[in-house]
Order: structure tokens, then sequence, then C-alpha cells
């Protein structure tokens, strides 16, 4: 049987039944992905021998008796390659991060470690979590496993598509605009953005620190509830993490929408929607309706200017972020320069990608002097707004329902022509960043070509449990 | 010639005397090889994330408390942004828009004329490293050590007219801080560093001139020189037709005059934003109410204090309050032995006079209350006499030496033996008799010949007052 297409929890429990070793689990994981990774370029490093010095360990552990209570224990984990890896490579997909090795962990990576997790590799991604489409990276495209002419969606890409092509049981992918949903939605997976402050985002490198956010992506809601239950909680060493307890997510997988609200605001279906996303998103929401939750729609106010407000805030808060890339202290320096400026100028020149420079350039900009109140000010006017609309929304509805993406995966290298389109595909994902909300990408059908469709639900600051419970009552619809 | 003002603000930097840095557990101790206080957060390093110490608000709002500012309860940080190798993250986090203290001052005193110099604010900022320029090797290397060291920028409204008054104000402002405890204000080490604001103005112009500014001045002489030189270098250029250029200028004073570093015009834009990994602080009222009851007394309470509860004059009450050192030392030294008038003079005379020759500050004296205490019980109990006394301070000064162990070990203590005391006396009578004569002939100065000689020949170990009483009954 090839067990790389079972779920987490699946591998999970057949590794406490001693149906399977870590080892076994592993070896099958990694010999999947050597057999086929080549047609998909899930990741930037393969962390083989890391991985089984620390199957090894695992299963020591769990033979003595650890991990009772912990269900993904011994199951292997792919990580976005912006989260760092004591020991390990963290490049960022980034030329100026290539051989950057951080001497420290982030604190998701030592929660997945103390609950048993074998972290068997760093997964492709945007530059700099930069793009939405997996097509920035310096080590190459991440192509969509369901279809190989098509993006897996970014930036998150490579960690949706080692999930999609069973290259990975779960992963972990980082949500600053969308990119855990909208990969999640073109590769056909499921993936979480929590709320802002529910995951530590330390050993996250940054893209813009107020809207990025940790999350997994898993084949099935309960795999994601599994994998957030261990990452989320109150880090101390993150200042804007959230002080609460027992969050317990799996709780929530519950088969019941019964008197739940659910609102899809009527600017989600309108212009620039595709059809045959429109009809599946509708589709999905008559399910809900079916199993006796009430769904309407209603007008979300502000929500037009999302995207300006969220790629100012996005962009300045990056320029500032990845300003500390200078080729001085680590990672990837120019080979000939005279004096400091040179150094500097040549190394970001050489070092950074095209849309890395494009959002720095926004990003200086429109913090600069002279324009601070007319761009950076105004986002966060408006980010306020749009904040209000959804509290709004929130005092009638529990769960805001609509698409993630106006569309499918695009093809290969559509987007890079275009970037200004590239940034409209995000219309329903940011304005979650930019409000802190929670939201979760379930599939919910294909198109004509055979590409999946994911629908987006929204909860309330800290509704997660809405949410699961939402995607996992439609995901047993599908069963 | 016009006759001109000069108009000076200042900004101070200040570092703080927390133990760990501003937003990691690093030590803040001054020293150590280079990059070795540092971790992945203070360097800035990719993923890592500043957590605030909690001391370096307090400590903050210390200082704002007593340079009677508003405390902003409700403030938070800022990045301000710019490139430099000693800068890791290429931002350096401090406080912009909602500063942690705002609309103070503090009066000084400039030979009896009083007057209060505001203070803009107070924001708090992280320091950045330290570069090393190896000219053997033709290369810089950087240090990360200093790299967030906590810091407060005081900020001074243009109030100052004189280098005097920048003095005074600077001196006010150390002592307040040394009394808060918020930082050793050591300037040789850098922890309190002055830029300079001056402009120059016709006397009675309402509008300022142009200003120059004066960067990380840190001695108060180099600081009245540069202050000189550049009202000078100002005023002429507006008396023959010039104009000041706004600009930042380095004062060198081995050259004695400044240079210009960088024009307005080539100054950065920092792009300053809120800083997203800190959340906005919060000041209860509570907490408020914990550090004001927490405020030590300061100078001026001190001083008023001495006058009253000890009646020390007021003008050794300044110079003993003067430095923190030394009203501390006065306080533990009275405390053991109750003569606050012995004490003050002990530290007023002979601490003063061995400072001066050691070229030493109040804040490196080394000897402890204790033996200070017990020296001034040795003179009470006339154990010992002055000019003994007077030698085995500066050995307490120098070694801080038991004074009862040393007398006792020197066999320094007074003869009391009143009998031995008149055969010497009557001897040297005798072998003076051209002294004799005089004194008798009304020269009261052979007297203290006699004296001196008598108390030679005691080795100095004798009660001088009873060396007059005994040499006059002899010689009436």
């Amino acid at each position: 049987m090839d067990i790389t297409t079972l779920s987490a929890l699946k591998v999970g429990k057949k590794i406490k039944q001693k149906e399977l070793s870590v080892t076994e689990a592993v070896k099958a994981q990694l010999d999947k992905i050597k057999s086929q990774d080549a047609s998909y370029n899930c990741y930037i490093s393969l962390l083989e021998e890391e991985a089984l010095s620390q199957a090894i360990e695992v299963q020591k552990r769990l033979e003595a008796g650890e991990w009772k209570e912990s269900p993904l224990a011994g199951v292997p984990v792919a990580v976005k390659d912006n989260i760092c890896t004591k020991g390990v490579k963290t490049t960022c997909a980034s030329k100026i991060l290539h051989n950057f090795v951080p001497p420290y962990e982030a604190t998701v990576i030592e929660r997945l470690k103390a609950a048993g997790a074998v972290i068997i590799g760093k997964t492709n991604m945007d530059e700099f979590a930069m793009g939405s489409t997996t097509e920035t990276s310096f080590f190459g495209v991440t192509k969509n496993p369901r279809n190989t002419a098509h993006v897996p969606g970014g930036s998150s890409g490579g960690s949706a598509a080692a999930v999609a092509a069973d290259e990975a049981f779960y992963a972990l992918g980082s949500d600053t605009g969308g990119s855990i949903r909208q990969p999640s939605a073109f590769c056909g997976v499921t993936g979480i953005k929590p709320t802002y402050g529910t995951v530590s985002r330390y050993g996250l490198v940054a893209y813009a620190s107020s809207l990025d956010q940790i999350g997994p992506i898993g084949k099935d809601v309960a795999d994601c509830a599994a994998a957030l239950d261990i990452i989320s909680g109150y880090d101390r060493k993150d200042s804007t993490s959230v002080k609460k307890d027992n969050y317990d997510y799996s709780k929530a997988l519950v088969d019941d929408v019964k008197g739940m609200r659910i609102g899809i605001p009527r600017g989600y279906l309108g212009k620039g929607l595709d059809d045959e996303v429109r009809v599946s998103i509708l589709a999905a929401a008559k399910e809900l309706e079916k199993k006796g939750a009430t769904v309407e729609e209603f007008d979300l106010e502000a929500i037009d200017y999302a995207i300006p407000a969220y790629y100012v805030i996005a962009s300045a808060e990056a320029s500032s972020n990845l300003s500390r890339y200078d080729g001085i202290k680590y990672g990837f320096r120019t080979e000939a320069f005279e004096g400091l400026q040179e150094v500097y100028k040549q190394t970001r020149s050489e070092g950074f990608g095209m849309e890395v420079k494009r959002r720095m350039m926004i990003g200086a900009f429109v913090l600069s002097s002279g324009y601070y109140d007319a761009y950076y000010n105004k986002a966060l006017k408006v980010k306020a707004l749009i904040k209000q609309g959804f509290d709004k929304a929130f005092e009638k509805y529990d769960i805001i329902l609509g698409p993630t993406a106006p569309s499918t995966a695009p093809k290969l290298s559509e987007s890079l022509s275009d970037p200004l389109k590239m940034y409209l595909d995000d219309i329903y994902t940011v304005s979650v960043n930019l409000t802190g909300l929670p939201a979760i990408s379930v599939p919910c059908g294909n198109d004509s070509a055979g590409l999946p469709i994911g629908m987006q639900l929204i909860g309330r600051h800290f509704g997660e449990k809405d949410i699961i419970r939402a995607a996992y009552s439609f995901e047993r619809t599908k069963a | 010639m016009k006759s001109y003002e000069t108009v000076i603000g200042l900004e101070v930097h200040v570092e703080l005397a927390t133990a760990t840095k501003i937003f990691c557990g690093c030590t803040t101790q001054f020293g150590g090889d280079p990059n070795t206080h540092c971790c992945p957060v203070c360097t800035g390093m990719p993923g890592t994330l500043p957590v605030l110490n909690k001391k370096v608000v307090e400590y903050a709002i210390a200082a704002g408390l007593a340079t009677n500012c508003s405390i902003n309860q409700n403030c938070k940080f800022d990045r301000k942004n710019y490139f430099y190798p000693d800068l890791p993250k290429a931002y350096q986090v401090s406080q912009l828009y909602l500063p942690i203290c705002h609309n103070g001052g503090i009066e000084i005193d400039v030979n009896g004329v009083k007057k209060v110099i505001g203070i803009h604010e107070i924001h708090m900022e992280e320091d950045a490293g330290k570069l090393i320029h190896d000219p053997w090797e033709d290369c810089t290397l950087v240090d990360y050590n200093r790299c967030g060291v906590p810091l407060i920028e005081i900020v001074s409204e243009p109030d100052m007219r004189s280098a005097d008054e920048v003095i005074a104000y600077l001196e006010k402002l150390k002592l307040i801080l040394q009394y808060l405890g918020v930082s050793d204000c050591k300037m040789q080490e850098g922890s309190l560093r002055a830029d300079i604001n001056l402009s120059i103005r016709e006397v009675g112009a309402e509008e300022f001139g142009t200003r120059t500014e004066m960067k990380n001045m840190n001695s108060f002489k180099a600081i009245a020189r540069a202050i000189e030189g550049e009202r000078k270098r100002q005023i002429e250029l507006l008396e023959y037709g010039k104009v000041v250029v706004q600009e930042t200028r380095r004062w060198d004073d081995n050259k004695d005059t400044s240079f210009a570093m960088r024009s307005k015009e080539d100054a950065q834009d920092y792009r300053y934003f809120p800083e997203p990994d800190l959340v906005p602080i919060e000041i209860s009222d509570e907490w408020l109410g914990e550090i004001k009851n927490r405020q030590p007394e300061l100078r001026d309470e001190k001083m008023l204090r001495y006058e009253s509860e000890y009646d020390i004059p007021v003008y050794d009450a300044g110079i003993i309050t003067g430095s923190k050192r030394l009203a501390d030392l006065f306080e533990e030294t009275v405390a053991i032995c109750n003569k606050p008038k012995e004490v003050s003079n002990w530290l007023m005379v002979e601490t003063m006079r061995l400072l001066k020759e050691e070229e030493m500050e109040p804040e490196s004296i080394r000897f402890s209350a204790q033996n200070l205490a017990k020296l001034i019980i040795l003179i009470g109990e006339g154990k010992i006499n002055r000019t003994v006394a007077k030698e085995v301070f500066e050995k307490i000064f120098k070694e801080d030496i038991d004074p009862v162990k040393y007398v006792e070990e020197n066999g320094l203590s007074m003869v009391s033996d009143e009998g031995l005391l008149k055969t010497t006396i009557e001897r040297i009578v005798e072998t003076n008799p051209a002294s004799v004569q005089d004194y008798r002939s009304g020269k009261e100065k052979a007297l203290g010949f006699l004296v001196g000689q008598t108390m030679k020949e005691m080795k100095g170990k004798a009660d001088p007052g009873a060396i007059n009483r005994i040499l006059k009954e002899i010689l009436s």
C-alpha cells in the first residue's frame, strides 16, 4: 500500500498502533519525493539524513511511552522555507539568503518537534513570500500537481503542492495576503490562516510583520486542526502573540451546522469572478444550507479598497523588513565592489528578484516623507474601515463565505507579465490579513478543465472553531 | 558689530543602567570582547522579534517624572529606517509619533540666576553597534555588543543662551539621572552624550536663525569649547553677509573647530512608521503610581534636608549633593558616627584635595563610610590628633584601610602621659633659650616654634592643645 496517500492523522494512528514505524513513514515519504519531485519542484531542501535520524529518535521515545496524546507524533511534515530551522538552510527562496543557516529555531518548529513531528524538508515559495504563483523563487518554479501546465498558487505554493502531490502528509505555510489559502485552493487541499497572534511568528522571516501568520496546509480539515493544535499558543518571544490557552481546535470537528448563520458578501460574487467558480461556491453554500445553516447575501463595506490598502501596508513593512539584507552580516554578498555604498547596492541588485525589488520600491515610496500621508496613512484608515465592515457583519453572521480566488490556477508565466492582475487575484483573501481574522480554504469542486476550486470561510477573531466546524461539515457532504 | 544672541537646544542620549538590553536578554555590560554580548535578536537576524524590557519603560518614566514631564500612558514604538553597517536591522526602533514623556522642564541656576529649561520630550530607543576602523589592515570591523543597549533621548527646548547654561543644564540632568539610578552617566564610556543644536540671532529678533547640529559630544569641556567655537563661526558668517547652512557638523576638540558632516540637502528620509513587531505600551495608573512611589529623593530636596536636618551650610550641602557618591557616603558616615559637620569637613576639604591630586571624579571614590566614621570617632575620643588623622585619611582614601587597626599597628596613638610631655617641654625650653627670650619679649610667633619642636620630639603624637597649655604654664 502507498501510505503517502493517507492523511496525516491516519499515518499517526498507524504509528501509534505499531502498524508502521516512524522510519517506514519517513522513508516512504522520501521515496515519493525522490521519485516524482523533479516534475513539481515542491522542495528547496530535502532533509534526508536529518529526518531519518530524527525518525529513530522519535520511534525510541514513542516506544518509551512518550507522546501518547500527540496524534501526529512520528508523522513527517514539510515546512515553508521562510520558517527558520536551526542548523538547516532557510533561504526564503532568495539568492540573498541562498546559503543562510540560522543558529536558532522558529517557535513553531520547536513545538512541532516537541510533539514528535519529523521535519522532512523545506518547501519552495515565492521569493520572501511575495507573489501568488511560486514563480518568483530563486530555486525555480513549482508546478501544480493537478496539472503541471499551471501554477500551484503562492506564496506557499511548495507546501500546498507537496500536500497535493502526496509529497507531504501536511505542511506549514505562511499567509500575508492569502498565501496559504490561495495555493490550497489552486492545488485542491485545505489550508488555514489563523487569527493574527494565535501562532508565534518567532523565526518566521518577516515579509509584512503586521499581516504575516503561520498556518497549516493539509489533505483535510482534521489534519489542519491537529497541526494547528500543535503550533498555536502564546509565545513570550513574540510580543504580538496572544495570551490565550486551550485552543483545542480538534474539538471543533463536528458534523453539524444547524443554526449557523452564514453571510456571503455580494461583492464577492460580482465582476471579475469566474462563472465556474461562482457556480461551485453557491452550490457549496447550498449544501451547508441543506445541513441546517442559514445563508444570505449582504454588502461588506469598504472591501473595494482592500487591495490597494494591502499592497501599500505590506510593501511598506517589507521595504523595512528586507533592508537588513545588505551583504554585511550573512547571506549573499556581491563579489566586486568598492566602498560601502557599492556593497549595499550591488548585493541588493544581484541578490533580490524582480518582484521583491518592485515591492521594496513601492514600500520606500509610500513611507517617504512627502507621501506618507497620501498613501501609508490613508491605507491605515482604509484598514480601520474594513475592520469596521467585518465587525458589523459578524454581529449578524457567524461565518462569511466566499471564493478563495476569483479563478482556478492560471497557466505558468501568465501572471508574471501582468503583476497588477496578479495583485487583483488576491481580492478575496487580503482583507482577512488586514483585519487579523481567521479563514480557511476548503476544496469545493473542479472547473471543466479539472482544476480545483476553493471555498473560503472567514470567522470572527479567534473564531477558528466556527470555520473548522463548517468546513468539516462541508467536507462530510462530499465523503 | 551688531549684538547677537546664541540659541541652543540639546538632544541628550542616555544609556540606561538596566542589566539586560531593551529587546533581548543580552547583558549591557560595558567592554567585553567584540561581539560576545549579542544574540540573534539584538543583531536583527531574520525571523527574530523584539520583546520589550519592562525596566526600560520604568526608567524612562522615572526620568520623565523627575523632569516634570507628562507621561504618555499610551505610547508606542516606531521604526527609523536607514542603512549603516553598525545598525544590523537597517532600522532603529525608536519613538516618533508618541514619545513616552513630553512637555517638562528643569530649573538651572547660573551664578545665582534661576531659569527653567523646557524639555520637549523623552523617548526610548535602542543603541546601535560600533565600527572599529583598523588602519593597519585598512578595513572596518563591526562590534555589535552595544546593539540594543537601551537609551532615552532627552530633547530640550531651544531655551539655552550660553555655554554656562548648557553646562548647568547638563550637570543638573546628569545628577537627576544618577540620583534616580537610571544611568551611571559616564561620559567617557558614552553613557551620556549630547547633540548641540545652535543658532544665532540678533538681540531682540523673534525668529530663530538657521541652526547647525554638532553630534555626540561627550565631555563638558569640549561642549563649552564647541559652543564658543560654533557661536563665533556663525557670527562671523553673518557679519560677512554670508548665510549659515543647516547641516550636521563634527566638533574636533584637538583642532578647536568644527567640520561639516552632511547638509540638509543630503539628509536622510527616515521613513518612520509604527513598529509592527511590538504592541502599543499601556501604562496603567497603578503602574505609574508604583513608579511614582519609588522615586528617590533628588538633589534639590536633599540639599534642603541637609541644611535643616544636619545643620550643614548651604554651600557645603551643594558640593556634597553635587555627586551621588559623595551624598551617599555622607549619609552613611553620619549614620554611623553622628557628626554631620565633621563628616562634611572631611569630604569638603581632604577628600576634594585628594580627588584633585589624583585627577579623579567623586563617582570613583573607593573608600567606605565605615572607615571614615571610625577615623572621626578616633579623633573625637582624643586617640589621635589632626595631623596624624590627615595622614591616616590618605591611607583610607587610597586603600580603604581600617583606621583603628592602622593606628594601633603603626603606634600612632596620641601620648596622653602628661609627665612625659612636661619633661619633654622642659628639655625644649632649656635647649632653645633664644626663642624663650623672644616669646617673653612679646613675640607670639616664638611660641609656635616651641610647640612645633615639642611635637617633633613627640613624633607628632601629642595633643597640640596640651603642649600649648603646659608651655604657657612653664614660661609664665
